[in-house]
């Protein structure tokens, strides 16, 4: 955001120069229309933001690279000795929700290191309203990356390791996996809103994701293991991928998919708290 | 050089006077203490919770089946083992399945009575490696490969000529090989020398943290037990060394349950094997579970070590880097860069005394965390009956400076890709990415080949350093970073997070210098 803040701002002024302008009177008011402005405004910020293409492309690049590498190097394909296809070739789902976690968290901190905030509060006063017309936009551009992203590596990984499990799962394996990303990115917009620093943004995040893991694999005791596994929200989120041995899960794959979207949903309410109630 | 404190001190001030960065590293150093102290584990080990000591200090597992005789003074005694077969544990689900593990064990021994951690010098068959010649638990030497089965037998032979002890082995029992010579300098004149039989911990994994172990049968045939020298005219007796401590329950009784974390001789057997032997005219058929080797901690052995205990370097990390990269990325967000570059205007000098401030400051706060951690936490995890291996107080030293230093290198890092992409947010990624993801991936998905792989060559390397009991090649083991063990040694983990560093810093030293801010 560093690069051409003032340009950013040109983009966006005329907007709110046109809000000074007299209206038909009971059309100003009306709340969809705010609620529309907000998204498109915020849909052009990050639309026009250099980075967003590159992060959206690295989504893919890195869900799709990582699954393939690891899907190539699986010595054992079966349940029997512990292989799960379809989660290895879905593995690249743990780098590419860094890159996820990068975009919605520009999508806020940004504003805060240049500044822009300022001028977003004073164009759109409601807070909440950025906040849910961010969470939106980062979906908007997260989710489409995320479907290609998950179903390229799938069907590699497929390809790569057959599985002997039902499509039906496999499905279910992809698609919770593009709704995990998305999730990802929810969690990264509440977590950036409350920071208000996209360096330290994208560090509280990326700790909440890979600490649960390796907390867990580090921990001695089995009961504390699993306990690690069910509330974080990377390690209980990511069971969705899971086909194989569902019986020795820490958590269920859509009950883990729920604490997910639990963290996501504490992250956004902490957001709007702090919104509402701090300057800027 | 009074130039360059100057600087140095005017980066300080920078340094300290914001609040966010002290307190990210007051953080820092906090989450390592938090989950180094964190009782997070349980076990069942109480005080008298330890295992037996080597002639050479280390702690070792020394449990197997004997049968053996006094030889006082030298002598010799030969074996043709016939046959060895044995029983695995189905690790993925009940019961057991027949096979050999690769490091059971069957052979002649001579050993300073029948206690445990005695010196001794072992020439023996193995499962998978061959014939092998072991003596004091951490010693292992080749012989000839291919195991034994009912067209191949092989013959051993172990002669004691004082202090020397010498194994060989034949195919027919008439042409002889030497494996080779060991000296047991402890040995005393009458030695307990016989058969004995044993086989480890069977592991199965592939770097997946849930892996775990659990005990194996073996069993050999010995005939043609022949011996020379003055025995003494005792007949052959039979102990399982480390065995039970309930010695009058029957052979083949039930054996008590194993209990994975608990150290000590009383890894029994699962559940339906038996241990022991039985005459059979001229030898005996011998079963054994066990192991005399260096004890090992993980899934397959005993415990857990202080490596354990700073789990939390990786929360550390996390604050550190991202402080690493604020430091340099802060100043260009605020357009503070500019002011900084018109009072030095030597962007060589004023990125040296920015790496000194940051990697100074990390490092202290990394070691004080470490020390802090190293020295309280073992006790707490003890307290909570949880087996730690010892460590000498080299190897502690080396964890507490390898842990400040790997916090300290982490964060130039991240000072470097501070200066290459002057935005704190793909910085602060790419050092995380780099450093915590391999490590991640290797202990989670990644077969264990792959993942010893990421773990050279990235900066991840590093946790090498926190590595707190070496491996052994000839004790079957997770040797996966969940268990504290990494592919490259201490120091040499750590030089390659440094080489990534110090490329790092001069590739951003270079484009600082050339760039306009």
């Amino acid at each position: 955001m560093t690069r051409d803040p003032l340009s950013q701002e040109e983009r966006v002024r005329p907007r709110s120069e046109e809000r000074l302008r007299p209206r038909p009177a009971g059309r100003a008011r009306e709340v969809p229309a705010e609620g529309l402005r907000y998204l498109r405004a915020e849909w052009t910020k990050l639309r026009t933001a250099p980075e967003t293409v590159w992060l959206v492309i690295g989504i893919v690049a890195a869900t799709v690279g990582v699954g393939l590498v690891v899907a190539l190097n699986m010595p054992c394909t079966t349940a029997v000795c512990g292989g799960d296809p379809t989660k290895a070739g879905l593995t690249g789902v743990q780098l590419g929700q860094a890159v996820v976690a990068v975009l919605a968290v520009l999508a806020i901190g940004g504003e805060y290191g240049t500044g822009m905030i300022h001028g977003t509060l004073a164009a759109m006063p409601r807070r909440t309203g950025i906040l849910a017309a961010k969470a939106v936009v980062v979906t908007a551009a997260v989710a489409p990356a995320a479907v290609v992203a998950v179903t390229v590596a799938a069907l590699a990984g497929r390809h790569i390791l057959p599985a002997g499990v039902p499509t039906s799962t496999v499905v279910r394996a992809a698609g919770g996996s593009v709704v995990y990303l998305v999730l990802i990115g929810l969690l990264a917009v509440g977590v950036a809103a409350v920071v208000r620093n996209a360096a330290a943004a994208v560090g509280v995040v990326l700790a909440l994701l890979f600490l649960f893991p390796v907390l867990a694999a580090a921990a001695p005791d089995p009961t504390w293991e699993r306990h690690l596994l069910q509330a974080g929200p990377m390690t209980a989120g990511l069971a969705v991928q899971a086909t194989t041995g569902l019986d020795k899960l820490p958590i269920g794959p859509w009950a883990g998919l729920g604490v997910t979207a639990a963290w996501a949903a504490a992250a956004l309410l902490a957001a709007a708290i702090a919104l509402e109630a701090r300057d800027a | 050089m009074s130039g360059f404190a100057r600087v140095v001190h005017a980066e300080w001030t920078k340094f300290r006077t914001v609040r966010g960065w002290t307190a990210g590293m007051l953080a820092a150093a906090a989450v390592i203490v938090v989950f180094g102290l964190f009782p997070g584990m349980r076990g069942t080990c109480d005080d008298s919770c330890s295992l037996p000591v080597g002639p050479e200090g280390g702690e070792v597992t020394d449990v197997f089946t004997f049968v053996h005789r006094p030889l006082a003074g030298d002598g010799s005694v030969t074996v043709r083992v016939a046959s060895m077969t044995g029983q695995l544990p189905e690790l993925t689900g009940t019961g057991q399945r027949p096979g050999t593990a690769p490091w059971a064990k069957a052979g002649l021994i001579v050993k300073d009575g029948t206690k445990q951690g005695s010196t001794y010098a072992a020439v023996m068959v193995t499962g998978a490696h061959g014939v092998r010649l072991q003596h004091d638990y951490v010693h292992d030497r080749a012989g000839k490969p291919g195991a034994v089965t009912a067209s191949a037998p092989r013959w051993l032979r172990l002669t004691r000529a004082g202090d020397v002890v010498t194994a060989l082995e034949s195919t027919d029992g008439t042409a002889w090989t030497g494996v080779g010579t060991v000296r047991l300098d402890g040995l005393p004149a009458t030695a307990e020398v016989g058969l004995f039989v044993t086989s480890p911990m069977y592991v199965e994994g592939h770097g997946t943290a849930g892996a775990a172990g659990a005990p194996s049968l073996a069993t050999a045939g010995f005939d043609h037990l022949t011996t020379t020298g003055s025995w003494a005219p005792a007949t052959w007796t039979t102990e399982r060394v480390g065995g039970p401590a309930d010695e009058d329950r029957p052979l083949g009784g039930p054996p008590p349950t194993a209990a994975g974390e608990e150290p000590g001789g009383d890894r029994a057997p699962a559940a339906g094997q038996e241990t022991g032997a039985e005459q059979t005219g001229d030898g005996f058929t011998v079963s054994g579970s066990g192991d005399i080797a260096p004890a090992v901690a993980g899934a397959a052995g005993l415990g857990t070590t202080i490596s354990q205990t700073l789990v939390g370097t990786f929360a550390g990390l996390v604050f550190v880097v991202v402080v690493g990269a604020m430091t340099m990325t802060g100043e260009y967000r605020r357009g503070l860069i500019r002011t900084s570059l018109a009072a030095v205007p030597h962007r060589g000098t004023a990125l040296a005394a920015k790496a000194t401030v940051l990697g100074a400051f990390t490092f202290a706060v990394g070691v004080v965390a470490a020390a802090v951690v190293v020295t309280v936490g073992p006790g707490i995890i003890r307290g909570n009956g949880v087996y730690v291996h010892p460590v000498s107080p080299a190897t502690e030293l080396r964890i507490v400076a390898g842990t400040g230093a790997l916090l300290a290198v982490a964060a130039l890092l991240a000072l470097a890709f501070g200066v290459l992409l002057r935005r704190g947010t793909a910085a602060v990624t790419l050092a995380i990415v780099a450093t915590v993801v391999p490590y991640l991936l290797a202990m989670t998905v990644l077969p264990v080949s792959a993942g010893a792989w990421l773990l050279r060559v990235t900066p991840a390397a590093a946790f090498a350093v926190q590595q707190a009991t070496p491996q052994y090649a000839q004790v079957e083991g997770l040797y996966t970073p969940a268990n504290g063990f990494f592919p490259l040694e201490p120091w040499a983990g750590f030089a390659v997070l440094l080489a990534w560093a110090g490329a790092g810093l001069a590739f951003a030293a270079y484009r600082f210098r050339r760039r306009d801010v």
